[in-house]
């Protein structure tokens, strides 16, 4: 059978027909076994997003905990030993199971919708990212449950974190789970930099891609450049505490410090890596609700990018108090302004599309103004930090804790609930409740701003951060009182989106394929999309495709229909390149994360774990890399 | 279970007590304000894009000039509060310079191991948890660190600097007011992290010589009765294997020394109040103020333990 | 609860049973029986950590060096003169015993004492594996602890009489 006899959508296959086999071949078996073998990047995007907002409620849980804590002063309600694994598994859950992941996740939703293609690439390396990270996220609360929570910070800095300082197993746990979400977090990077640069819909020039799709580049990127440095530094830290190594022994020719500069050489990147599919929120809602394409393309493209660059070079900022020399830190003074510009020009380009525009302010657009004027806060807060006269007073005080939820919750989570807002019928097929949304908006942002304003005061009142407890007399009553207040408002607020979600999905208003006529390509799929996404692969002649082809989105023909087949296109222009198949659904990714969480865990408390887990580990690879029947019809070149 | 507040914002970044803590209060209103500017516009243009009644055509080009404009701007900001911080990190430099009073601060878990040092090996003296500094006289800490990453912050005088096990960094100070402040740790370091205060208290220099001669004294031999037998208890049993006394055979140096315990205004390290009831809780159980601190629970009878708070409380 | 529930409940069961003991932080104990106290402080990573603390403050290194012994008889091997118990261990420190083992009665706490006899026990890998501390932050020439092989406590023979007067 030549390749010309094969089945492939066209004019001669469209419409009920079509869809008919494409779901044949793109959809997965029902049940339980189907479920866990589906390589579906929907599927598992969904699966991602909704774990992630598990551990948000988790790591929130946390956060209330330590606001009852610090309510009063010297109130006896949780023991400090509680009360630092509290505070740990709050920075820890909301940073590595939640922030970076949610993220991830709704670009493996998104952006092969976005981009007008069938499947994410590398769809099994997909699902075994997600059994990783949900190994990594289980490890961490098992271990805290049992009180086994790791106890010495989010940043669990040596040598407290140490062999010495730290006995039991608890920071082992910690370290660990870095290494569980890490490879998770890598993973997805890996397939979204190679989903968006080679499967783009022809037409779809690197200069006409989505907004989101090159914020989401650039994480990637950033994400493979930066965690590797996280997971080394994890590896180091339990080395020394179950080997007996001496990296971060001062005593024997390691270094503390050493610690700090490989985390943070990661955790200044990630908090970007936070913030920047964030800002792609905001590029694509501005957009749409602006009803206008967005302003300043190139400009936001541009300060993506500048954005992730700097942020590497920044690091130190958060090592200004240690001792190191004044004229590296002046350097490092001077990144940390100039990443600001790039933020500058984003928020204007975003102001200035609503601006020139005809704004329409439904409850996605409500975030987005609320993130606007809380994150603006957050990054000038952020400007008199980088001054190290400044920093050293302000280091390590709740005025730093205000900063970073500031440009946290402002600059991320309050862009990702308009997000969820406004793609909720790519995810179900139903809107969520416009009126409970805006009752929503409201309410988070008045329990942020009382939860976090204060803190600023308390910072410069000299309360420093992680204390258990705080004598009194000295100031700090009021507003930790206020930020308690404010901070079970946001809670509520935080529920009642749940809430709306929860039961927007079985009684919201069903919703068409496009129900706030945005102009992207994930608005031209069925809502939710069907298993294939697009029945015929579209070609993108601008930046704002549904607003150009209102009548009718032309499409190009010829993948195949009777197995998975992907169109590559070229890196810049997207001009159709090679045709390629997709993986079928496969249980091995789940078999191998479940061997390779085996040999991490274990490897906790014996290094002989890891060789013997090794095995388990390859022969599941060995398996899910099988090759397929090489009797494929060969079809390098589309004509 | 308080320290007393004898002032209010003993604890302040804003108290500007110190000629660093002033410098960097400067600094902080100086971008304060510019931050504020640009905050405004910010936000002016955020409002004007919400309510702005729209007239139809698209002004692109416009708003693109504005937008190097902007660009330039916030450039020129940025480049002005760099400048400010440089020239006020040299300013603080400059505050850093000349003779001044030498102290080594040891952090440990979880309180301070203060030594004034001096040329004179006599003159030399160890004390704990607490800080006295002449006002208007430099004074250069050493800090180090004899297990976790502490870090040493006295707001109301100066920014912090963090203790690193196997590094030595120093901070300088120059108090400008008389008063008494508090201090805290700044660096999580484990579980008393929030019990790990520094009383702190700039006097006039007369005041601080008599401190000073009163530290080197040798606690006094205390009179006949319960204190006499409480110097034996606490001598003679656990509390020498870690305390010092000088000018008794304890000589224990892994926890504060005690010479002038009962001069202080709290105890372990700003966790109660000094007082003779505290002292006898303390010794008690330190376990209930401070859980998983370093100091055991030590059996006494309630006459020992009288006789031991008798005691400490001679040591003045 | 249906069955791959109650797998995962076992599971977390055994984990509990696993977990609990060696991370409690215990600042307090009180009275206990002896081999009672022992079991408690035995296996739990916090009490032989302190052990760990207080074996360098109470300067032990003098006499036995870190485990290796010089002065005094090595503790990492598996000779025990006056037994290796819980119990006997932290009797020799309180007691003191023949042959120049001071009594550390008037020195240490009771409950110190046990947490010194528990990171004793550590030095020859006695506690279970994942209880065992690492290194200690300091220079060190002696293997981490837990990679030790457990050394069984036999009683001395006349045959390693002869052998440890080194």
């Amino acid at each position: 059978m030549s390749p010309r006899d094969l089945p492939r959508d066209g004019p001669e296959l469209t419409g009920k027909a079509l869809h008919a086999r494409l779901e044949k071949t793109w959809g997965r078996a029902p049940g339980l076994w189907g479920w866990l073998s589906t390589v579906d990047h929907k599927e598992i995007g969904v699966r991602y997003i909704v774990t992630a907002f598990v551990f948000q409620a988790l790591g929130g849980l946390m956060a209330l905990l330590i606001r009852a804590q610090l309510a009063t002063p010297e109130s006896g309600l949780i023991d400090p030993d509680r009360y630092n694994q509290i505070f740990t598994m709050h920075g820890t859950t909301m940073m590595f199971l939640f922030a970076v992941p949610v993220m991830e996740a709704m670009a493996v939703f998104l952006i092969p919708l976005m981009l007008g293609t069938r499947n994410i690439a590398f769809p099994r390396l997909n699902a075994f990212s997600y059994w990783v990270y949900l190994a990594g996220g289980i490890l961490l609360w098992v271990a805290f449950v049992l009180d086994v929570g790791p106890d010495a910070g989010w940043f669990s800095y040596v040598p407290l974190a140490g062999p010495e300082f730290s006995p039991g197993k608890r920071i082992d746990v910690w370290a660990q789970m870095v290494t569980f979400t890490e490879i998770a977090a890598l993973a997805v990077a890996v397939e979204i930099t190679a989903t968006i640069l080679k499967q783009r819909a022809p037409g779809m020039t690197l200069a006409r891609m989505p907004l989101f799709a090159w914020a989401m580049l650039v994480v990637s990127l950033m994400v493979i450049l930066s965690m590797p440095a996280v997971t080394l530094a994890s590896s180091f830290l339990l080395s020394d505490r179950l080997v007996g190594t001496q990296f971060f022994n001062s005593y024997e020719y390691g270094d503390s410090l050493l610690w700090q500069h490989l985390f943070w050489f990661f955790g200044h990147p990630e908090v970007y890596i936070i913030f920047l599919p964030a800002a792609g929120f905001v590029s694509e809602i501005v957009q749409t609700f602006s009803r206008r394409p967005a302003f300043g393309y190139t400009a936001i493209v541009l300060a993506f990018a500048g954005t992730g660059l700097l942020s590497f070079g920044l690091w130190v900022h958060h090592m200004f108090a240690t001792g190191l020399p004044r004229l590296g830190y002046a350097f490092y003074t001077a990144a940390s302004m100039t990443i600001a510009i790039p933020a500058g020009v984003q928020i204007f380009c975003w102001i200035a599309t609503m601006w020139d525009g005809r704004p329409k302010f439904h409850t996605p657009l409500l975030y987005v103004v609320g993130f606007v004027i809380v994150f603006v806060v957050g990054g000038l807060t952020g400007v008199m930090l980088a001054s190290v006269p400044i920093d050293l007073q302000l280091h390590d005080t709740y005025f730093v804790v205000a900063h970073f939820h500031y440009v946290l919750i402002g600059g991320a989570v309050f862009p990702l609930l308009g997000a969820v807002t406004y793609w909720f019928p790519k995810f179900t097929g139903r809107m969520m409740s416009e009126t409970v949304g805006k009752w929503n908006f409201w309410l988070t942002f008045v329990g942020f701003e009382l939860a976090f304003a204060p803190m600023h005061w308390l910072g410069i009142l000299g309360m420093p951060r992680r204390v258990y407890t705080y004598p009194a007399g000295l100031g700090w009553e009021i507003s930790n009182m206020l930020s308690t207040i404010g901070a079970f408002v946001l809670a509520g607020g935080v529920l009642l989106f749940v809430l709306n979600a929860l039961v927007s999905m079985r009684r919201g208003k069903v919703a068409g394929p496009n129900p706030w006529d945005a102009p992207g390509l994930e608005w031209a799929t069925s809502s939710p999309p069907a298993s294939y996404n697009h029945a015929h692969i579209p070609v993108v002649t601008g930046r704002v495709p549904l607003w150009e082809n209102r009548e009718a989105l032309p499409v190009v023909h010829g993948l195949r229909v009777d197995d998975r087949e992907l169109l590559l296109t070229t890196v810049i222009d997207a001009r159709p390149d090679l045709r390629e198949p997709s993986a079928e659904p496969s249980i091995w990714p789940l078999v191998a994360a479940l061997a390779t969480a085996t040999m991490f865990v274990s490897s906790m408390f014996t290094p002989w774990a890891a060789l013997v887990g090794a095995v388990p580990v390859a022969a599941a690879l060995i398996a899910w890399f099988w090759p397929k029947d090489p009797n494929v019809h060969p079809e390098p070149v589309i004509d | 279970m308080t320290t007393p507040s004898i002032l209010d914002k003993i604890q302040s970044a804003a108290g500007n007590d110190g000629r660093h803590g002033q410098l960097i209060s400067e600094l902080f209103s100086v971008f304060l304000v510019v931050t504020l500017v640009f905050y405004f516009l910010v936000f002016a243009f955020l409002l004007w894009a919400i309510f702005r009644r729209r007239r139809g055509d698209s002004r692109e080009q416009p708003l693109r000039a504005i937008l190097a404009g902007w660009v330039g701007l916030i450039a020129l900001g940025l480049a002005g509060l760099t400048t400010a911080s440089w020239v006020f990190d040299r300013r603080l430099a400059r505050a850093d310079s000349g003779p001044a009073l030498e102290i080594e601060v040891i952090a440990r878990q979880w309180w301070w191991d203060v030594r004034y040092a001096d040329n004179d090996a006599h003159r030399v003296f160890r004390t704990a948890n607490e800080l006295h500094l002449p006002v208007g006289v430099p004074a250069r800490i050493t800090l180090r660190s004899s297990d976790v990453i502490h870090s040493f912050w006295i707001p109301n005088l100066a920014g912090k600097q963090d203790m690193i096990p196997g590094r030595e960094n120093d901070l300088s100070l120059l108090p400008l007011r008389e008063g008494v402040y508090r201090a805290q740790c700044a660096e999580f370091c484990g579980l008393q992290h929030a019990r790990m205060a520094l009383d702190v208290t700039v006097e006039s220099p007369a005041a601080f010589a008599a401190w000073r001669a009163a530290q080197l004294r040798p606690a006094a031999a205390p009179a006949a009765g319960p204190a006499q037998a409480g110097q034996a208890i606490v001598t003679g049993r656990q509390c020498a294997s870690c305390h010092a006394i000088a000018g008794t055979p304890a000589s224990g140096q892994v926890a504060p020394d005690l010479t002038h315990f009962a001069s202080r205004r709290t105890i372990a390290a700003g966790t109660l109040p000094m007082s003779r009831a505290n002292i006898a809780a303390w010794i008690t159980d330190p376990q209930t103020p401070k859980p998983g601190n370093n100091m055991p629970r030590v059996p006494l009878s309630p006459a020992e333990l009288d006789a031991v708070t008798a005691y400490l409380e001679t040591l003045r | 609860m249906s069955s791959p529930f109650r797998a995962e409940a076992i599971m977390l069961a055994l984990l509990a049973l696993a977990g609990c003991h060696r991370e409690t932080r215990d600042y307090r104990s009180d009275a206990m029986k002896a081999a009672e106290r022992g079991a408690a402080f035995e296996d739990n990573a916090f009490h032989i950590a302190q052990g760990q603390r207080l074996y360098a403050w109470m300067n032990c290194a003098g006499c036995h060096a870190h485990g290796g012994g010089g002065m005094g008889p090595p503790l990492m091997d598996d000779e025990w003169r006056y037994g290796g118990r819980m119990e006997q261990i932290a009797a020799t420190i309180l007691d003191g015993r023949p042959n120049g083992m001071p009594s550390f009665r008037r020195r240490v706490t009771e409950d110190q004492a046990w947490q010194l006899a528990a990171f004793v026990r550590a030095l020859s890998a006695q506690p279970r594996q994942d209880a065992l501390p690492g290194r200690a932050d300091e220079p060190r020439n002696t293997e981490p602890m837990t990679l030790d092989e457990r050394k069984p406590i036999r009683p001395v023979t006349a045959k390693s009489d002869d052998a440890s007067e080194e």
